[in-house]
């Protein structure tokens, strides 16, 4: 049973590992940071397919496109970064997939 | 015009592209863009600049961006000329004034619901030059914070 809670303490640590927040998810057996769409909370009402250093952060380095489950992003902004994304590929400033 | 639209044309050419041939590119979309009766509102040429992949061979290309506000019409038009050149490796050719327009009006209402909210507390509508400094000096504070921790997928 110890064995156990030390277990599900760890994972909850490497979950926020960083800053502040590890010691507080120790308590509970897991800990998920609060996520905010960083488009809403910037107030970016249109997203730029020409803007790429704006898009950048949602495509990782496999050139998919980051899910919002884990970019926190709103499904409004989403749908619009989405459309965003795939037209800077077309226009070769975003890859398709890293080679 | 009764529908005019606006639309955003954007070419590459290689890279080895010289001025002349783009003035000349540039020419023919006017040329298309009047016979229509549309108007070229900007013209931004980007430069030399890296492909994320290989379009024909090249690795590198010139970006022109065109703002041409006209008819739908004429971008079809100007899709099949484009095609045909051939220093023109890719275009691409956006409608955006809806988007544009989505935007303002999101804009104008988030600015309307504040003023309302601060006519509430009995503020003046607009924030006054002091408290728009305060509230700088707090965003920087906090703006520094956020841009570390926040990372898309950075806690998987």
């Amino acid at each position: 049973m110890s064995d156990f809670d030390k277990d599900s303490r760890g994972a909850g640590g490497r979950a926020g590992a960083k800053g502040a927040a590890g010691e507080k998810g120790g308590r509970r057996t897991f800990f998920r940071r609060r996520r905010v769409c960083k488009f809403c909370v910037e107030k970016i009402d249109h997203i730029d397919y020409k803007d790429v250093r704006m898009l950048t952060p949602f495509v990782p380095d496999r050139g998919k496109i980051l899910p919002r489950r884990i970019s926190g992003v709103c499904a409004a902004h989403q749908r619009r970064l989405q459309t965003a994304i795939k037209r800077a590929r077309q226009l070769a400033l975003i890859p398709y997939v890293a080679d | 015009m009764s529908n005019v639209r606006q639309y955003e044309l954007i070419y590459i050419t290689p890279p080895e592209t010289t001025e002349e041939a783009l003035a000349e590119l540039h020419q023919q979309v006017a040329a298309v863009a009047e016979r229509f009766g549309a108007t070229i509102e900007k013209t931004e040429n980007w430069g030399r600049r890296r492909l994320a992949y290989e379009i024909q061979r090249h690795r590198e290309g010139v970006y022109v961006l065109e703002v041409i506000n006209g008819p739908a019409a004429m971008t079809a038009e100007l899709d099949r000329r484009l095609r045909v050149f051939d220093n023109v490796i890719r275009h691409m050719i956006v409608r955006v004034d809806e988007e544009l327009a989505v935007a303002e009006r999101a804009q104008s209402r988030r600015k309307e619901a504040t003023a309302k909210r601060r006519v509430r507390r009995g503020l003046p509508p607009e924030p006054t030059e002091h408290e728009r400094k305060r509230r700088d000096e707090d965003d920087d504070d906090s703006e520094g914070g956020l841009e570390m921790g926040f990372r898309p997928g950075g806690d998987r």
